[in-house]
């Protein structure tokens, strides 16, 4: 397999993002069915799935480098997106072997990793990165070992304690919140994290979630599927930068949404770790635009279905309510009124081309 | 979905008239997978009447994966699982076991652990001290068996030193209520033994007031349990499900459409109704009140009290 890099994009204004026809049709769209609401929608992370992208552990797709130089930006303007308490020390370690042994088992050509007793030294291709470095021993990385490995994948990372019964967010690379702050909610617990989301809270599906994740096995990874809206494709969009993004919400016209209105989908993992019993977890981030994902027919009628009759308070709680009508009349144009298949597919191998009349 | 591990038997050492000491590694020459300690593996025994999958505690495990220990109880009414371990395992026998899990991890804020075996509950115990003494941390290790066996327990907790581990004989040897009091705020409690003994600890531990979340019991997650059998009131076919077996697995082998997604009680899908026997509820989706009515069974957790069960499939 060969992936055609696009090294150019930008995450940040000006903004230059696009997915060529295989990543679009490799998305993994979120909606099941014509309607949306919570769910304990977790299964195992098993390779294969109704679309390419969950045909790996860790997915690295043609917006890789361009990913990672996004991280490494915001990074050096705040070095704290990268955080972990130090008791974690050992999950650092556990979630740099995982990483690094998947990537290489689903990226042979991409990635390798030789190991000479403690002795690792990684090749990573696409980045030109070449380190031996001695497993367990910091200061033999240019950086800690949890911030070297999170700099390459895509996604943010987030590690998880296990104790009382409960899981607490004990370290973060995080440089692509949807709307939260990966520093205010470091050291809380699983349900204090998820204190904002109320409607969920309600329907209890947070404590199954949690109940879930505290039996999670080593080599028995799950995923979960997780949307919102986004405007203009923004990685970082934290609860702290509000200002930087926040007024972007105003500006959605009828004449611009198919360009600059991004459906974000996390492709969700969570990881049991062998040698510290913590839980790594991917928020591993997806956008397409509302234009391009009109182009699979299927998606384009059912993200209207879904958006059309979306529960007020889920709206509202994912700051979608003031260009909401807008989506949905854009929208209404893809939806003829047929049928959708159930699940995810695209049920379509190729696309149209762009600027054909339907 | 599981993977498997081919293991050789590298030691074998008996302790006690009963109690087998083995020492396994890869079969391939492989790195066993790493562990933490309180872990356990599951075992395919090929006894004469078919398989049978035990769960044994890993002991100690070698550092960079070169072995993994376990100590096996030959009991009198063992269904052949142990029996087979101790009759025909003999070094290089090579068996297959699934990759470890782990349901009683230490937890990294514990300010002490206290640990209470019975018997030979002795085995995760060994584990979750071992490393608590590598890390210089504070533990104490009471173990209750019989008088005979005494000097058995004795020289498998002398590494950690008088003082810090103490074996009775006789299960009234110590008084939970003394013992439970004198511990420092913070302590975390671990038990293994008999059902009984494991039960005497957390109701006399939480009648003190001590956080049940802080009292941790093997369990070795629970997935099993007694066979049983189901009937399909709509096909009327009956399906057995093994003591090893989901009833979700179970279906699903013998090709019982039935949706199914996070395979571990908390998401819904595979809720089916139950027309008659008592469904033993394990899953975090039932309300209380769903639950007590006796009417919905989760497959791939839950599985029956008494022999069988009927669904409305
Ligand atoms: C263990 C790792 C997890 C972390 C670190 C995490 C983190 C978060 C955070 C930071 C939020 C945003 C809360 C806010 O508004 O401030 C959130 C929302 C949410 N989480 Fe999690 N979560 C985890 C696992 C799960 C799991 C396993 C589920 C399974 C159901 C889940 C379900 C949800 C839901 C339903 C929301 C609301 C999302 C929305 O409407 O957009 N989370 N999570
Ligand atoms: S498959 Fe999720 S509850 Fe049974």
């Amino acid at each position: 397999m060969s992936i055609c890099f696009h090294r150019d994009e930008k995450f940040r204004v000006p903004f230059h993002f696009s997915n060529s026809d295989a990543a679009l049709l490799r998305f993994p769209f979120p909606f099941p069915e014509d309607s949306y609401t919570y769910s304990v929608n977790i299964e195992p992370h098993t390779r294969g799935g109704p679309t390419e992208a969950f045909s790996a552990q860790f997915d690295v797709d043609e917006h890789y480098i361009a990913e990672c130089q996004d991280r490494a930006e915001l990074l050096a303007a705040e070095p704290s997106r990268c955080t972990v308490l130090p008791h974690m020390h050992d999950a650092e370690w556990d979630a740099l072997e995982l990483i690094m042994s998947d990537m290489v088992k689903d990226y042979p050509d991409l990635f390798t990793l030789t190991r000479d007793g403690d002795q690792w030294t990684w090749h990573n291709r696409p980045l030109g990165l070449q380190d031996t470095f001695t497993f367990g021993n910091a200061s033999t990385l240019p950086c800690g070992p949890f911030e070297y490995i999170t700099r390459q994948a895509q996604g943010d990372f987030t590690l998880q304690d296990q104790r009382d019964g409960n899981l607490f967010l004990d370290g973060v690379t995080v440089t692509g919140a949807a709307d939260y702050s990966p520093a205010f909610d470091l050291g809380m617990s699983f349900d204090e994290w998820h204190g904002p989301a109320t409607v969920a809270t309600e329907m209890g599906i947070f404590d199954r979630a949690l109940q879930y994740l505290l039996k999670l096995q080593v080599g028995r990874p799950v995923r979960r599927l997780n949307w919102t809206l986004t405007v203009n494709p923004r990685f970082d969009t934290s609860a702290e930068n509000y200002p930087v993004w926040g007024p972007d919400r105003t500006t959605i016209t009828p004449d611009n949404i198919g360009n600059s209105l991004f459906l974000r989908v996390e492709l969700q993992s969570l990881y049991r770790l062998p040698g510290s019993n913590a839980i790594l977890f991917n928020i591993r981030t997806y956008f397409a635009s509302f234009g391009e994902l009109c182009r699979v027919p299927k998606w384009g009628r059912r993200l209207h279905r879904v958006l059309r009759d979306l529960p007020p308070e889920l709206a509202a709680y994912k700051g979608l309510v003031r260009f909401l009508p807008t989506a949905v009349a854009y929208l209404a144009a893809f939806d003829d009124g047929s049928p959708t298949s159930p699940g995810i597919a695209p049920d379509i191998q190729s696309l149209r081309p762009v600027g054909c009349p339907a | 979905m599981m993977d498997t591990l081919a293991l050789r038997v590298a030691e074998r050492d008996l302790l006690s008239p009963t109690l087998l000491r083995l020492r396994l590694t890869s079969a391939n020459a492989n790195k066993l997978p790493s562990v933490t300690p309180g872990s356990h593996l599951v075992l395919d025994l090929p006894v004469k009447d078919g398989a049978r999958r035990n769960a044994y505690s890993i002991t100690q495990a070698g550092k960079g994966g070169t072995f993994y220990e376990i100590i096996v109880r030959h009991s009198p009414t063992s269904r052949g699982g142990s029996a087979f371990v101790h009759k025909e395992l003999t070094v290089d026998s090579i068996l297959n076991a699934s990759c470890p899990s782990n349901f009683l991890a230490l937890e990294s804020t514990a300010k002490k652990i206290l640990l209470i075996g019975g018997g030979v509950g002795v085995t995760p115990l060994l584990a979750l001290a071992r490393a608590r003494m590598e890390r210089g941390e504070t533990l104490e290790f009471h173990q209750f068996c019989t008088p005979e066996e005494k000097p058995v327990f004795e020289s498998l907790l002398a590494p950690f030193g008088q003082g810090v581990a103490c074996v009775h004989a006789g299960r009234n040897a110590l008084d939970f209520q003394t013992l439970f009091r004198r511990q420092p705020l913070g302590t975390y409690i671990y038990t293994c033994g008999p059902n009984a003994m494991m039960e005497r600890v957390l109701t006399e531990a939480t009648a003190m007031g001590w956080p049940e979340r802080r009292i941790h019991q093997e369990s070795f997650g629970a997935g099993g349990g007694n066979p049983f059998t189901v009937t399909l009131a709509r096909t009327g076919g009956t399906i057995p499900v093994a003591e090893d077996q989901t009833l979700l697995d179970a279906l699903e082998s013998a090709d019982v459409p039935i949706t199914s997604l996070c395979r571990g009680g908390a998401c819904g899908m595979c809720r089916t109704p139950v027309l008659a026997g008592t469904p033993e509820h394990r899953d975090h989706f039932l309300s209380a009140d769903e639950k007590a009515s006796g009417r919905w069974i989760m497959p791939c957790v839950s599985r029956a009290h008494g022999a069988c069960l009927t669904l409305d499939l």
